[in-house]
């Protein structure tokens, strides 16, 4: 069947299953590979994206559950890697393989969206929900703060 | 900061040019002149004139300097570099500088410092084309300065050069180096680089100066090149059950359910697995996990069961009569502890351990119909391995497979092995349906075919003589060889010796006169291979636990003790001083222990300090804070340096605290992130990161950090409590079960 729902400020229409998961979703049929897969799971956060601005895991997100809403992807965070968030992190040099870096990017601007000037301890609490293998965990803290000072 | 685009694509860039250069040659490119400067590595005498041989730099008319890198990425930074380093000696402007894949030609790009092949592993990109790059540099810039000469008839003595300049101080001319391509005539003959042509490290604008990796801005807004993100009109989707033990195959298929599942297209028997496609990565996966195999059970891996595993292991280690290789002997080797007033053992163990890197294996082939050409998608450590895997599993030459090299979501030595499994995979579906094929490993496969760290169980004697100085060190090891299984030809090369197993354990820096390493080889016929840290990772949580035990035992402060036997190694006491000065190591903290650990790490010297606490109920550790001082030589990119020790001390919590996987009857027990725990940012503590830049050769960063984390952790737990750890990963259960033996 076909469900229709915005993505990245673009309306799309998708023939699929309606318990098809976003995460393949965007990466096979809408070509926005930005998006990860990590573990299928809700694991490891590699696929965060956010949905009517809350950050969800596409893995974990149905296509019917996001009839009619508005998706945001990496790709659509900003035109041209302005948001702050991707400034800080290019600022810190936070990716290593980078990999798993769409989905911290679109954790870190969901908790700043939230809370601008987030404490260490709210960092690390919300930002838990997604691993990096390479470990860039310390730097994902500076970017943060650095994105809080600078937005 | 300037930021750079990679250019469009491996196999524009860096297609070879075959016009038959002589190795000594240049050609003039097509925008400007083209230097073949391959020069001086040591493949290249006996094999230049066979191989098609592609440049290292492109200058364009308009200044643009093009320059091949030879490392693949993951991360860890080689792909700029190296460029850097040769950008350094030819004296390029770094804005100008554009970077481009190297094509999959281990006679001109492979690694001078890693047998000549095109692999990045080990650390060794910067520590292994460091001097060659700098030469080709230099010879790049004298080639610049003769044109010049002889254009302003000025002898080239007399000219200088400036960031992409050429100065003539006397007269004051200027000339860019873009403006040179348009004149230049190319020598007969390449000049020979002396020492003295090479720039005086003081004077380096960019080694030492940290330049933003060149595909950073790619990985901040979703465009990152992985190869699990190619897709092209007709490509189809696959996956494989693989046997849960190597060396067997499917001995029935029952395929039903498979073919239920929407958007299945077929299935393809394999001689180690099933393969399955399908329209999609979801139905290919979903296809795969419907199949219903029975294996045929004939390898040596069924029934093996690791925890008993490692019984086995610890007993050969013990047991003296149990032959063993030796891998490194000093002195009188163990004979001389009979000698010693006294004599201390001990025994350590680590269990299996998988990569997890973020992006599950995966490949994309496409198989001429006739089987006569191939083209690869790969992310992999070594481009030239990968080629001759699909060119071997198809029966033809390396030169008919056509390679795009894509970026890693992560390596840690998983992408790495010789047969290169996840690429033949890919090969195989795609000549089976005709096609191409993208073929994709779910975590869940990931992890079950994983190629892990070894089990091992080392057995440790330490003798002191009368005086009390530690004079007699006997480590006996017993492990799979990992070298055998994951690089058969590397192992046959190095005369069998399991050097991916065993590095670590020699111990070149302490200054203990009589010393013996043996391994006991056993066959557990499970999967292993390199992870990060390699050999050191299990070795050095023996020699660092066992050392601190030592310590204890004389009554001597496990640091103090350390500093003593490195008195002779002023590079690896200067790292261990360093360490316990950031962590104000004779500071006492409530509830808190220290502790310290030292590694040599293939010259790479480096020390770790950690502070600990202990949750006595539950059993689990926590980690406050984590001082590592690092000596690598030369510091060609800092901040580059510290966000890879940053990373491998959190790779290091992981394999020290909760990483572990588990064999039942040869078959993997763990399957996702639920049941292989590896580190989230809440398990991270504060890492403290100072490099000590020496004027030596630079040695490797990517790894080298991990190692020191476990044993600095048991040896900070038994500060705190006077309970030792010996079984690593330090779960709470194992925890809880030390604090009450
Ligand atoms: S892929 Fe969705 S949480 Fe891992
Ligand atoms: S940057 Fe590699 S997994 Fe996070």
């Amino acid at each position: 069947m076909s469900i229709a729902f915005r993505v990245n400020g673009r309306d799309v229409s998708v023939e699929s299953e309606p318990d098809a998961r976003l995460l393949w979703v965007l990466r096979e049929q809408l070509q926005l590979t930005g998006t990860r897969y990590g573990c299928g799971t809700g694991l490891c956060g590699a696929c965060m994206v956010h949905v009517d601005g809350d950050r969800a895991f596409s893995c974990q997100t149905s296509l019917h559950e996001v009839a009619g809403r508005s998706v945001t992807t990496i790709e659509g965070l900003s035109p041209d890697s302005s948001h702050p968030v991707q400034k800080a992190w290019l600022a810190e040099s936070v990716p290593q393989c980078g990999y798993c870096q769409s989905g911290q990017i679109m954790s870190a601007a969901d908790l700043l969206a939230k809370t601008p000037n987030p404490t260490r301890d709210q960092i690390v609490e919300h930002m838990s929900t997604n691993l990096c293998r390479c470990g860039t965990y310390p730097r994902i803290v500076r970017a943060i703060e650095r994105a809080a000072k600078e937005a | 900061m300037t930021i750079f685009a990679l250019g469009s694509g491996a196999a524009a860039d860096s297609a070879p040019d075959a016009s038959g250069l002589d190795r000594r040659m240049f050609m003039r490119g097509a925008g400007g002149l083209t230097f073949a400067v391959a020069i001086g590595l040591p493949a290249l005498a006996a094999e230049a004139r066979r191989v098609d041989l592609g440049p290292w730099v492109t200058l364009s008319t308009d200044g643009t300097i093009t320059i091949r890198g030879p490392a693949t990425e993951m991360g860890q930074g080689s792909r700029t570099s190296l460029p850097l380093i040769f950008a350094e000696e030819m004296d390029a402007d770094w804005s100008k500088v554009r970077i481009v894949r190297a094509a999959p030609i281990d006679a001109v790009y492979g690694n001078p410092g890693f047998g000549g092949v095109m692999y990045t592993a080990g650390s060794s990109a910067v520590t292994g084309y460091y001097k060659a790059l700098r030469q080709f540099g230099a010879q790049v810039r004298l080639v610049l300065l003769d044109n010049v000469a002889r254009r302003w008839n000025v002898p080239a003595s007399e000219l200088t050069t400036e960031a992409s300049t050429v100065v003539h101080a006397a007269s004051g001319r200027r000339i860019g180096y873009g403006e040179i391509a348009a004149f230049a005539e190319m020598p007969a003959k390449a000049p020979e680089v002396r020492d003295a042509d090479l720039k005086d490290p003081k004077t380096f604008r960019l080694i030492g100066k940290d330049v933003m990796r060149v595909e950073l801005p790619t990985k901040v807004n979703g465009t990152a090149d992985y190869a699990i993100n190619v897709a092209f009109p007709g490509l189809l989707h696959g996956a494989v059950l693989r046997t849960p033990v190597p060396g067997d195959g499917p001995a029935a298929i029952d395929d039903s359910a498979a073919k239920a599942v929407r958007g299945f297209i077929r299935t393809v028997p394999l001689p180690y697995g099933v393969g399955v496609l399908a329209d999609s990565t979801v139905a290919a996966l979903a296809a795969k996990d419907a199949l219903k195999v029975t294996w045929t059970r004939k390898a040596k891996g069924w029934g093996f069961d690791s925890e008993k595993g490692l019984e086995e292991f610890a007993a050969a280690a013990r047991d003296p009569a149990r032959p063993s290789k030796p891998w490194e002997t000093a002195g009188g080797g163990a004979a001389a502890l009979a000698a010693c007033a006294s004599v201390h053992e001990a025994e350590y163990r680590c269990d299996f351990a998988y990569h997890a890197q973020m992006e599950p294996l995966n490949a994309v082939a496409s198989v001429a119909a006739d089987g006569s050409a191939c083209e690869l998608w790969v992310g992999t450590q070594s481009q030239t391995m990968a080629v001759t895997a699909a060119a071997t599993t198809l029966g033809i030459g390396p030169d008919k497979v056509t390679f795009h090299e894509h970026l890693l979501g992560g390596g840690f030595g998983r992408r790495g092995p010789r047969d290169m499994e996840f690429v033949v995979d890919a090969v195989l579906l795609s000549q089976a349906v005709k096609q191409p094929v993208k073929m994709v490993w779910s975590r869940e496969d990931d992890i079950r075919n994983g190629r892990f760290h070894p089990l091992t169980a080392h057995h440790m004697k330490a003798g002191f003589d009368a005086a009390g100085q530690l004079v007699a060190w006997h480590h006996r090891k017993a492990a799979d060889v990992v070298t055998e299984f994951q690089d058969p030809v590397r192992y046959q090369k190095a005369g069998q010796k399991d050097f991916i197993g065993m590095l670590g354990a020699e111990l070149k820096t302490y200054g203990i006169p009589n010393r013996q390493v043996d391994q006991i080889t056993m066959d557990s016929g499970m999967r292993t291979q390199a992870l990060r840290g390699i050999g050191f990772g299990p070795n050095k949580w023996a020699v660092e636990v066992f050392i601190d035990e030592l310590a204890i035992l004389r009554g001597a402060d496990p640091l103090a003790f350390r500093l003593d036997l490195l008195k002779g190694s002023p590079r690896a006491h200067a790292v261990v001083d360093k360490a316990g000065r950031m962590a104000d190591w004779s500071r006492k903290r409530e509830g808190r222990g220290l502790g310290v650990a030292y590694i040599d790490y293939s010259g790479t010297q480096i020390a770790g300090v950690v502070e600990v606490s202990v949750d006595r109920a539950s059993g689990q550790i926590k980690l406050h804070d984590v001082w590592i001082a690092l000596d690598c030589g030369v510091t060609v990119q800092p901040d580059n340096i510290v966000a890879q020790t940053e990373g491998c001390v959190v790779y290091g919590i992981g394999l020290a605290l909760s990483e572990r996987i588990t064999m039942v009857d040869g078959e993997v027990q763990q399957s996702n992130f639920y049941d292989y725990l590896i580190p989230r940012m809440r398990d991270v503590p504060a890492i403290h990161v100072e490099l000590i830049a020496t004027p030596n050769h630079p040695t490797g960063v990517g790894q080298m950090a991990t190692p020191v984390i476990a044993p600095a952790i048991s040896n900070a737990v038994a500060a705190l409590t006077g309970k030792r750890l010996r079984h690593m990963p330090m779960t709470p259960d194992r925890v809880l079960e030390t604090m009450k033996a």
